[in-house]
C-alpha cells in the first residue's frame, strides 16, 4: 500500500476527535458505501429464518379462527 | 383474505434487512432476531394502523428502531459485553481479506454515536431516501442529512482514508482502532 511517512498520519490523527471539517471526495464516499453494503449483506444474503415463516403463520391462522367468516 | 396474504409476504420480504438493521443496532445475532420477532407481532397485532398503499419497510423499520430504543436504556451494559457473537454469526465471505476489512470497519461503526450509525446505515445500506430515513428515526430531512454526512466523514477519520486506495487493514489504521 502505497503511504506517505508518520508525519501525514500525526495530521489525520490531530483531526480526529476535533469538530474539524474534512472534505470527502467521492471516491471516498463510495467507498464507505461499498463497506456499508457489502457488511448488510452478510446478513441480508442469509434470507428469511424459518422462525419468521412459521410465526407469521401461525399469526395468520389464528387470526383466521378469530374471524368468523 | 388476499390482503392479509399480501401483508404477510410484505413483511417477509423485510425481514432480510431488518435483520441487518437490528444487527447494526444491537450487535448480536440472538437478540436482532428476537427484536425482529417483536417487531412482526407488534406489526401484526397494529395492522390496523398501517395505511395500505405506504410503504411497509418503512414502518416496519420505525416499530424495531422503536423497540430497541425503549429496550436499548434497559440493557445497555449487557449489550456491549455480548458483541462477540456477531462475527461468529456471519456467512464466510469470498476472501480473507475482505473479512478483516469488514472487521474493522465493524469496529469503526461502532464508535459513532448511535444516531449517526442508524442514519449512515438506514440511508447507505438499507436504501431509504433521506425522506424515509426522517419518517423513521421521526425527525427533520435534514437533521438525517447532517448525521450521514458527519457519520461518513467520522469513520473517515476513524478508519484514516484519504484515498479508495488507502483502505483497508493495515498496521496504523488498527492502531486507531484498537486504542479506543
Amino acid at each position: 500500500m502505497n503511504r506517505s511517512g508518520p508525519s501525514q498520519r500525526k495530521t489525520k490523527a490531530d483531526v480526529r476527535g476535533s469538530e474539524t471539517v474534512v472534505k470527502l471526495g467521492p471516491d471516498i464516499k463510495a467507498k464507505i458505501g461499498q463497506q456499508l453494503r457489502l457488511m448488510y449483506s452478510e446478513v441480508v444474503d442469509q434470507g428469511v429464518p424459518e422462525r419468521f415463516v412459521e410465526m407469521l403463520k401461525r399469526l395468520d391462522e389464528a387470526t383466521d379462527e378469530g374471524i368468523e367468516e | 383474505m388476499s390482503r392479509r396474504n399480501d401483508v404477510r409476504d410484505a413483511m417477509l420480504a423485510a425481514v432480510p434487512s431488518l435483520r441487518a438493521f437490528a444487527i447494526s443496532l444491537c450487535g448480536n445475532i440472538d437478540r436482532a432476531d428476537d427484536l425482529v420477532q417483536e417487531t412482526l407481532l407488534r406489526a401484526w397485532a397494529n395492522l390496523g394502523s398501517f395505511q395500505p398503499g405506504t410503504n411497509m419497510s418503512a414502518w416496519l423499520f420505525t416499530i424495531l428502531r422503536n423497540l430497541f430504543r425503549s429496550e436499548y436504556r434497559k440493557r445497555r451494559r449487557e449489550v456491549e459485553d455480548a458483541e462477540g457473537s456477531y462475527a461468529e454469526s456471519l456467512t464466510s465471505l469470498p476472501d480473507q481479506n475482505s473479512r478483516l476489512e469488514i472487521g474493522e470497519f465493524r469496529e469503526a461503526l461502532k464508535m459513532l454515536p448511535p444516531e449517526q450509525r442508524e442514519s449512515l446505515i438506514l440511508v447507505g445500506a438499507s436504501g431509504f431516501s433521506y425522506e424515509e430515513a426522517a419518517q423513521i428515526c421521526g425527525c427533520a430531512v435534514g437533521t438525517i442529512k447532517s448525521r450521514v454526512n458527519r457519520a461518513r466523514t467520522r469513520l473517515a477519520e476513524i478508519l484514516s482514508i484519504d484515498s479508495a486506495s488507502d483502505f483497508g487493514p493495515d498496521r496504523e489504521t488498527r492502531a486507531v482502532v484498537n486504542s479506543s
